[in-house]
């Protein structure tokens, strides 16, 4: 896919996050909005998963350790044909499926999660199952950087290393903010990229609304022979809507009728002006 | 009752693995430092590359654990119970139970094995705690037979499941194994209608003794081996309930949230007989003589796992007058 058709599934994307946050009156939109390119790029360029292979041992896997920001993954799902969009219309509604974080019960979902600190380990298990069968799947992990103090995270870090698991790629959606504020005020990981490369990853810095750069970095991969790899995305919380973009109380606020609708010319717009040659 | 080949239930865990996965290159065991206590450096020699050390970090131990199993590995999570069940609790609950990932998870050196360590290495919770999570199957095998089809067991089942092993010889309850062996159904040792007692793990024996004590006074009690404790044996439960006077539960846990518990919880909703309300029992047979020995609710006495279980009355002299008290002789 082009960057261009990448960007304009990104904008159909980000209007459909908005729609069913709106009608489920329910949500994580801030950080939805802040990791859909990611989620863009890895399904529409970077990952072999589709719902032709999903069963198949050989697919590539996608765990979303950030499950609060589900709505972005379902969105995805939905257009890559995992379900009918349709569904969404259930989203968090009595014996719905499509709840507020990740469950196998969705065609799709890899891992049930939500609780922070999950998708690391999960993640090296699963890439190390693929070095011990001598298969060619990868795995790709959505962190937020809210869930880096977690200690399993750290803990998962030095197995990925000592396991050398070079087909398992950790992506942070680095968007600085966490539901009390900015998470170097919450609780200082900076530096990141120092502290995975202290323990034996290789590390890279990518603009996460970008997607020449998003393409050329996960084209990259594996960064080093024998290193887990890492994606640092510098994103923007509530990116596409100008009035969410780095505020905090977008974190979980869902739009008012004349908000939802002026996100929605913000969008269009945006559509409108994706310049030809992107 | 073969006493002088009782092996620890650990070391048959650590002999049967190998066995197992002499013909099977998709099992794998996960330990956090803990190949050692459980007997398992054996099959690490033997089967280095069907053995995965995390170094000590439980929470990592089951997570790496549970996307093993998605990717189709029959993996067994090896950590004394007591920080597997407590630090990896969530873990358990999400990335086992939930995600339904059929993991087997093996708690080792359980309830006070290791006796004089202290609380920190004692776990008398994991049985209620994992009795609250909903996909998992809690069992905790007696003797050595109950182990080696335990694990064979849970290896075929593709299911979550948690195994609890201690580390103390356990004499063989039963002369001829001649029984079938399935999580959720009880094992009659031996059968009498004066008394039940249901116990569990290596409490199994010392009830065993003491049902043989109280023969000597012409009290016939019923030994069941609950290895199970969830999905509990109900209609093996249902069926002393009827017969027996008395019910007597024995568990190396604490006295709140375990096999007790759970057959108190199952017998106040099905089969007490009370003043106008009707039993599902003909005739309302049973009355209600019900006790549960087990560890209680204090700072547990310090000593040797035998202390402790003398302590407490786990013992074949304390079942006994458990029971004694109860029928009032």
């Amino acid at each position: 896919m082009t960057e261009k058709e990448l960007a304009i599934k990104s904008v159909e994307y980000r209007k459909n996050i908005l729609k069913y946050i709106f009608h489920a009156n329910a949500g994580h939109t801030g950080g939805s909005l802040s990791c859909i390119d990611l989620l863009n790029v890895l399904y529409n360029h970077v990952m072999n998963i589709s719902p032709a292979n999903f069963k198949s041992p050989d697919r590539d896997r996608y765990i979303q350790s950030k499950g609060h920001s589900v709505e972005a993954l379902f969105v995805v799902l939905a257009d890559k044909g995992f379900f009918p969009e349709l569904d969404l219309h259930t989203l968090c509604k009595y014996r719905s499926h499509y709840i507020g974080h990740p469950t196998r019960k969705v065609n799709g979902v890899e891992q049930n999660t939500g609780a922070l600190g999950h998708g690391l380990p999960i993640s090296v298990g699963t890439a190390l199952a693929a070095k011990m069968d001598n298969k060619k799947y990868r795995v790709f992990t959505l962190l937020g950087d809210g869930e880096l103090p977690e200690g399993s995270n750290w803990e998962a870090a030095l197995t990925a290393s000592h396991y050398k698991l070079d087909n398992l790629c950790a992506i942070i959606d680095h968007n600085k903010l966490q539901i009390t504020g900015p998470t170097s005020e919450v609780c200082n990981t900076h530096p990141i990229d120092a502290k995975f490369e202290s323990f034996g990853w290789a590390v890279r810095h990518v603009d996460g609304h970008n997607f020449e750069q998003l393409k050329e970095i996960f084209d990259a991969i594996p960064f080093a022979e024998g290193k887990p790899n890492l994606v640092i995305a510098h994103t923007i919380k509530g990116k596409g809507v100008s009035y969410m973009e780095n505020v905090i109380k977008w974190h979980h606020g869902v739009p008012s009728e004349k908000q939802y609708e002026d996100a929605l010319s913000e969008l269009d717009n945006a559509m409108v002006t994706v310049p030809d040659d992107f | 009752m073969e006493k002088g080949k009782a092996k620890a239930n650990l070391d048959v865990f650590s002999t049967t693995l190998q066995e197992l996965a002499e013909h099977d290159r998709d099992i794998v065991v996960v330990t956090s430092d803990s190949r050692g206590s459980g007997k398992l450096a054996p099959f690490g020699q033997r089967f280095p590359e069907q053995h995965i050390e995390v170094g000590i970090a439980e929470q990592n131990l089951v997570g790496v654990s549970a996307g093993l199993a998605s990717a189709g590995k029959k993996v067994f999570a090896v950590s004394p119970a007591c920080f597997l069940t407590a630090r990896a609790l969530e873990q358990i609950k999400n990335d086992v139970a939930y995600s339904d990932n059929p993991v087997k998870v093996v708690g080792i050196s359980a309830g006070v094995s290791y006796g004089a360590l202290g609380s920190t290495h004692h776990s008398l919770h994991d049985f209620a705690a994992l009795r609250a999570i909903n996909n998992i199957i809690v069992a905790a095998p007696a003797d050595n037979f109950e182990t080696k089809q335990a694990i064979k067991l849970a290896l075929e089942t593709n299911h979550p499941v948690y195994l609890r092993f201690g580390k103390k010889p356990m004499p063989s309850l039963k002369e001829e194994n001649d029984d079938v062996f399935e999580f959720g159904k009880g094992r009659v040792i031996v059968e009498g209608d004066d008394v039940a007692i249901i116990a569990t793990g290596e409490t199994v024996f010392p009830a065993l003794q003491a049902a043989n004590k109280l023969k000597e006074q012409n009290i016939a009690a019923t030994v069941i081996s609950m290895h199970t404790i969830k999905p509990l044996d109900t209609a093996l439960l249902a069926t002393v309930a009827q017969k027996c006077k008395a019910i007597v539960t024995v568990e190396e846990h604490s006295v709140n949230g375990g096999l007790g518990e759970a057959c108190a919880s199952w017998l106040l909703q099905n089969a007490f007989s009370i003043a106008g309300s009707e039993s599902r029992f003909p005739g309302g047979a049973w009355g209600g003589l019900f006790k549960i020995i087990g560890i209680p609710d204090e700072y547990t006495v310090t000593g040797s796992q035998q202390d402790i279980f003398n302590h407490y009355g786990i013992n074949e002299e304390g079942i006994a007058d458990t029971v004694l008290s109860l029928l009032n002789k």
